[in-house]
């Protein structure tokens, strides 16, 4: 990094993660959007773990696990990651103030529960939430928190607790940085190879809960529901909905983000195939958004016994067609690399 | 989705901010764009956090009538559960249920309560408090 490098630009992003390496990677003179920072990093995925517990309901997730984006990227772009945590919170919080100073951007993972510009109801305990500090006044850490609209502040005792939050994913003061960003990059490479890994965790894995396998498998469950347990039942299927929409995910979890990497990725290489492949994915992501929709309904009626076999049914179609655009995008991965 | 489709329901839950999502335009080009609520969306957040302040206020009245403890009521007003918190704390789910019952709370340790207190981000003194006095 230059000394006398612009001064740092906040920008909303839909996804905590993607944002915080599309801001590294921008400032380090690497444009890089966010969409385009989640494709190359092969972070769209979906999983259904019925051992990993929040609040009773399993884990679904659409992306890969935390910090799959930040170490894929940087390998794949060759640049050099620096990451540290800490068991003594004292001297996490004294080597944030030193890289701070000396003027870097610091990614941070922590605790969405113990930020205070979180709104009340947004504040559930996740502690794999990821935002940059680019600096310090007085008290206050300066925070470019991916999510918001506008750059916020922190005081420095509630970063700390939310750094230093204990439970399942504990942050343990994580805090990273990028060094020696290379600016010369091989786009139809990096695309190829992120595309294929994509593709095999989607439709490659030998395991029933991970990819097109996994979607059917939440159909299946959702077909599975016992009509007679309405209070369970409205909660797993807004459970799916909240998994799906309202932790960060750019819309229909993650599969518009990913169409729009598509379509930049088209648009760099000239590429008439991905942004074939750019609309399906928008058309497929557009049932993402119907299954949500009709999760809500199925759980607003107090009245009438719901019907899940349609929702199941609607969950099944969406798998075939991301089968379809994975074989696809496959083949084309293959086919000129 | 399209720009023109992008939800803007106004949604509580998003306290007054907007988040970013991707639709295409007219030509079919990704743009990033703001949405200030999706009303599915909120009505689920909203379900899971009823009922998370119903367990809460069963809890509450069980804790004033003398059932149980304060820390049951309190898991449920920091968003948490058994799980969670024994996570948090480091004790067994087990130790926290016994924990939930009066006459045990009040024999606790103030080594003990230090790392519920910490759980909640609240001052041990609260809880050693509320040992000698229920409410």
């Amino acid at each position: 990094m230059s000394s006398f490098e612009q001064p740092f630009q906040h920008r909303q992003s839909a996804h905590c993660e993607s944002g915080v390496m599309a801001s590294l990677l921008t400032h380090a003179g690497l444009p890089m959007s966010e969409p385009m920072a989640f494709g190359l990093a092969s972070g769209l995925a979906f999983a259904y773990l019925p051992i990993v517990k929040l609040s009773g309901m399993p884990l679904i997730a659409y992306r890969m696990p935390p910090k799959h984006l930040i170490k894929t990227l940087s390998k794949r772009l060759g640049a050099r990651l620096h990451s540290r945590t800490f068991g003594n919170p004292e001297q996490g919080r004294r080597e944030l103030d030193g890289l701070l100073d000396s003027g870097r951007l610091a990614g941070l993972q922590s605790s969405v529960f113990w930020l205070p510009y979180f709104p009340p109801e947004m504040r559930f305990h996740f502690n794999a939430h990821n935002l940059l500090a680019y600096g310090r006044d007085g008290n206050d850490y300066l925070i470019s928190d991916p999510v918001f609209e506008e750059p916020v502040r922190c005081a420095a005792e509630d970063l700390q607790k939310a750094r230093f939050a204990k439970g399942a994913l504990a942050a343990k003061g994580l805090m990273y940085w990028l060094d020696q960003v290379p600016l010369e990059q091989d786009w139809n490479q990096l695309i190829r190879q992120s595309l294929l890994s994509t593709t095999r965790i989607l439709d490659g894995m030998p395991l029933p809960w991970i990819g097109i396998r996994g979607i059917q498998h939440l159909a299946k469950q959702i077909e599975k529901l016992d009509p007679a347990q309405a209070k369970y039942n409205r909660l797993y299927l807004t459970h799916i909905v909240r998994m799906q929409e309202e932790i960060g995910t750019g819309g229909a979890g993650f599969r518009f983000m990913y169409a729009s990497f598509l379509q930049e990725a088209g648009e760099k290489l000239g590429d008439a195939t991905l942004k074939e492949a750019s609309a399906r994915l928008t058309a497929i992501g557009d049932d993402w958004r119907q299954f949500a929709s009709a999760c809500v309904r199925a759980s607003r009626n107090k009245g009438e016994a719901p019907n899940f076999a349609p929702i199941a049914e609607s969950l099944r179609a969406i798998a075939l067609q991301e089968r379809g655009l994975m074989q696809e995008l496959a083949a084309w991965s293959k086919r000129k690399g | 989705m399209k720009l023109d489709e992008v939800p803007q329901d106004q949604s509580s839950t998003y306290g007054g901010h907007s988040k970013l999502v991707y639709a295409v335009d007219a030509r079919g080009q990704y743009q990033g764009a703001q949405s200030d609520g999706w009303e599915p969306e909120a009505f689920a957040t909203q379900l899971a956090v009823a009922a998370l302040q119903e367990q809460e206020a069963e809890a509450l009245a069980a804790w004033q009538a003398g059932q149980q403890s304060p820390l049951k009521c309190l898991m449920y007003r920091y968003r948490l559960d058994e799980p969670a918190l024994a996570q948090i704390t480091g004790l067994w789910q087990w130790r926290i249920r016994r924990h939930f019952r009066p006459t045990i709370y009040r024999r606790l340790s103030a080594a003990i309560l230090a790392r519920y207190a910490e759980a909640f981000g609240l001052p041990a003194a609260q809880l050693i408090a509320y040992q000698k006095d229920p409410v």
